[in-house]
């Protein structure tokens, strides 16, 4: 039975004990915590942004001046195809389900995910997913088909290593770990918010991640479809994209971008949740439009899953269909602009404080516009038709993805850091790093819409003298390095601080929401006791003067096992106790046993798939064991 | 405060309608729907461009039509197995659920019978490609079915199910009837559409 005490009496040890989990290696593969797993998501999706870099380097080496030759047109087919896959897939996405499964529960006064287990099995899936693709380089044949892989380029005819089968297989597999995130996200948001918690109050990332979990439930399959089609066409040689026998190469097109466009939106809007909700703590007042900024996201995520064609306007299509999508991609800019007055409106009528994160926020706001409009130069058709496939495309997407996603992921770095780790990262050093990718950044990209505009086709691996192309690629090279010199000493700040930094305190910032409530680093339990919410900003209510009194200082402490409270899914008023499960070995067998499948399918072996597919359900009836079931049921 | 006295109240409780594994379930059967919406997206797709098709006619209706009556009894088993456990009576729960694992693994024989009588394999043509691979996720999705339900009936035997406590069984019997209502889809555009022009 759950009883109401003060935080000051709440039984911290017993606590601890019911949530730990144990020092040493089973601890540390058995952990459900999703604060670990959140750390987890940022450690690997960092490590995989750097591989992803490094691979970026090597090519603006190549391509600093023209008639290069430091890589052959095959390394550099897979460096190109591996560093936008590395970008989009195992950078983009995972750092921001890496910021969500950490915030969410302390965000929404919880004390884990409402599938902890599931939680573990998708952090587990990414990695060997990741892990999967990456093992094609020890083979020698990385994807080099782009990192959207157009058929007939990647039929068996075209491309006949491996590659491709790294690819599809890959693709279908993080497909899997991010559809199981996206389920957690949204039954999480709907069934453990702390009681009071209604959907008015949630913070924006909630919102930004919401959204794009049903995007990704909605999109993820057309994404599935196109590579086991192109994975049959490829082994046991069925006809989906063989226009000699009834098939279409545009329909890997379509399924590709079905999918494809919306997860533009899912890589960025949780971003700009983030900076919605850093914002406000650094203009020391509530975000400006909180209702209009989410319905904005939910509005972006809508219209954003009907703009698809927008990147085939060159396959000769009917010019209705044309038009009609046109004007649906410039429909986009609407909500996007909503959200941009939003947070100038906030700054305007705030007092702004110059920390690191907020400066990372200006240059969000500032490369989110640059990159806006030269998208938007692209939805009208005829335009398109005269820069789709050259580096203007090129220019476009990186000033959408380290504008919209990089640059809030770093400032939402320096800014929750101090409450992973309990120590503040330098603001000197800070200072440092964001204007160095600020300008390498700028310096990198900007120069590409003019190579882009005389001309320069993209993913080409050299190029001759006399194109005029010199000047603008030495200046893009030199920009990428000292983006990366940015990126370094980052890295070298994090180092010091974990060493040396100054102790954060429960909430340096002075932030208003209920992360910063509890101690940094947050104990396994999250808080002592469970808070009741009444506003927006549970820890400015004092100054905001609004009638709200959230109560964070007492509480149920639910020290019965693991617990937490279930509640409605509109007002979150309280519903039940819900029993969560403990520290399990079964998420990371069943992906040992996933990979299993991806890896027989690679070879084509039926046997090993068989095997496969027998591990995987053994795991899963080990999972749902009768005595977990006997045991979940409580007192009943 | 008042909160919290109410939360403080509150029963354990985790088998309700909106407990969080019934969310699960349903995103999930949310997520595969989309999925086999992009399988018949793209037989329609192929369809549209091709100038017959399907390539030799309609497919005959001659097991499939059973078959289909076949797999929308199960439901209609499995929901009165439900029914059963949701009074208390686990002789209903357990023959109910022994009949539908009958009834589904009919229906995946019959198709296998289908199958091995088709003049055309999925290397003929698009098409071909296509009506197995709809026809085989599809299959694929019963056999899980049929896994799931072997599962539940060995716990059932077991009396782990009572009245108040049978989630497991609703969530394996949304996912049963969401892969019959799969099939009504599938059937209708392989079989049903293809007749009426």
């Amino acid at each position: 039975m759950a009883t109401v005490v003060a935080a000051s009496d709440a039984p911290r040890a017993q606590l601890t004990e019911i949530w730990e989990t144990p020092r040493g290696l089973l601890g540390t593969l058995t952990s459900v915590d999703h604060k670990t797993i959140g750390k987890r998501y940022l450690v690997t999706a960092i490590a995989f942004f750097i591989i992803g870099g490094l691979e970026a380097a090597v090519m603006r080496a190549q391509l600093v001046h023209s008639n290069m030759h430091l890589v052959s047109p095959e390394a550099y087919n897979q460096l190109f195809t591996m560093h936008g896959v590395t970008m989009i897939f195992l950078f983009a996405s995972p750092v921001l389900s890496g910021f969500s499964n950490y915030l969410w529960p302390l965000m929404i006064g919880a004390r884990d995910m409402a599938f902890p287990r599931v939680n573990a099995l998708s952090y587990w899936t990414f990695l060997l997913a990741g892990i999967f693709l990456y093992s094609s380089f020890l083979v020698g044949q990385a994807p080099d088909g782009g990192w959207f892989a157009y058929v007939p380029m990647t039929a068996r005819a075209y491309s006949p290593g491996l590659n491709i089968d790294f690819y599809t297989l890959g693709l279908i597999y993080l497909g899997m770990s991010t559809t199981i995130g996206a389920v957690n996200f949204i039954a999480t948001f709907f069934t453990v918010r702390a009681p009071g918690m209604s959907l008015n109050r949630v913070p924006i990332i909630l919102w930004g991640t919401l959204t794009v979990s049903f995007l990704i439930v909605f999109f993820m399959p057309s994404l599935t479809v196109a590579s086991i089609f192109l994975y049959l066409d490829r082994t046991i040689g069925t006809h989906f994209f063989d226009p000699a026998n009834g098939g279409h190469p545009l329909l890997w097109q379509h399924l590709f971008w079905i999918f494809g466009h919306p997860w533009v939106y899912i890589v960025v809007l949780p971003a700009m949740g983030l900076a919605s909700d850093m914002i406000p703590t650094f203009c020391r007042r509530p975000l400006a439009g909180y209702t209009f900024v989410a319905l904005a996201t939910i509005a972006t995520g809508v219209v954003g899953s009907g703009v698809w064609i927008h990147h085939m306007f060159a396959t000769g299509l009917p010019p209705m269909a044309m038009s009609f999508f046109s004007g649906a991609s410039m429909t986009v800019t609407i909500p996007s602009g909503v959200s941009i007055v939003a947070w100038l409106a906030t700054m305007w009528y705030g007092r702004p404080v110059f920390k690191v994160p907020f400066l990372f926020m200006i240059g969000f706001i500032i490369l989110f516009v640059i990159g806006g409009v030269n998208g938007v130069m692209t939805a009208p058709v005829p335009f398109d038709l005269q820069l789709t496939d050259t580096y203007f495309i090129v220019a476009h997407i990186h000033y959408v993805l380290l504008g919209i996603n990089v640059f809030p992921v770093f400032g939402a770095l320096y800014y929750w850091l101090p409450k992973m780790t309990g120590r503040m990262l330098s603001e000197r050093l800070g200072r440092w790093v964001f204007w160095l990718m600020f300008i390498g950044m700028n310096l990198a990209f900007f120069p590409m819409h003019i190579t882009g505009m005389l001309g320069m086709p993209r993913r080409i691996y050299t190029y001759p003298s006399g194109m005029g192309w010199d000047a603008a690629n030495l200046i893009s090279t030199v920009g990428a390095y000292v983006f990366a010199v940015g990126v370094l000493l980052f890295l070298v700040d994090l180092v010091r601080s974990l060493r040396v930094g100054p102790l954060a305190g429960n909430n340096p910032w002075d932030a208003p929401t209920l992360e910063w409530s509890t101690t940094s680093p947050p104990p396994p339990y999250n808080f002592a006791v469970l808070p009741t919410v009444r506003s927006r900003y549970p820890l400015w209510e004092d100054r905001l003067h609004d009638g709200a009194t959230s109560i964070v200082d007492q509480g149920p402490v639910l020290d019965d096992g693991r617990e937490t409270i279930g509640t409605s899914a509109l007002d979150a008023d309280p519903m039940a106790v819900i029993h969560m499960p403990a520290d399990s070995a079964w998420p990371l067998l069943l992906a040992l046993a996933l990979t299993v499948v991806f890896y027989a399918l690679l070879a084509v072996s039926w046997t090993w798939t068989a095997i496969g597919f027998l591990l995987v359900f053994i795991c899963l009836a080990g999972w749902l064991s009768p005595s977990r079931i006997a045991r979940a049921g409580g007192g009943t | 405060m008042a909160t919290a006295a109410v939360a403080a109240a509150l029963p354990p409780n985790a088998y309700a309608a909106h407990s969080s594994g019934r969310w699960g379930m349903r995103l999930l059967i949310v997520t595969e729907s989309s999925f086999f919406a992009y399988l018949l997206f793209s037989y329609f797709y192929l369809g549209s461009m091709a100038s017959t098709w399907p390539p030799g006619g309609p497919p005959a209706l001659t097991i499939a039509a059973p078959d289909t009556v076949i797999l929308l009894f199960s439901s209609v088993t499995l929901w009165w197995a439900e029914k059963g456990i949701e009074r208390g009576v686990q002789a209903r729960l357990r023959a109910g659920l022994l009949i539908t694992f009958v009834l589904g693994a009919v229906f995946l024989v019959l198709q296998g019978v289908e199958w091995s009588q088709k003049t055309f394999t999925p290397q003929t043509s698009a098409y071909g490609s296509l009506y197995f691979t709809v026809t085989g996720f599809h299959g694929a999705h019963v056999a899980a079915g049929l896994l799931m339900n072997l599962v539940v009936q060995f716990w059932a035997w077991r009396g782990f199910f009572s009245a108040k406590r049978h989630e497991l069984v609703s969530n394996a019997a949304l996912y049963w009837h969401f892969v019959d209502a799969v099939w009504i889809a599938v059937f209708t555009s392989l079989y049903l559409i293809p007749r009426l022009t």
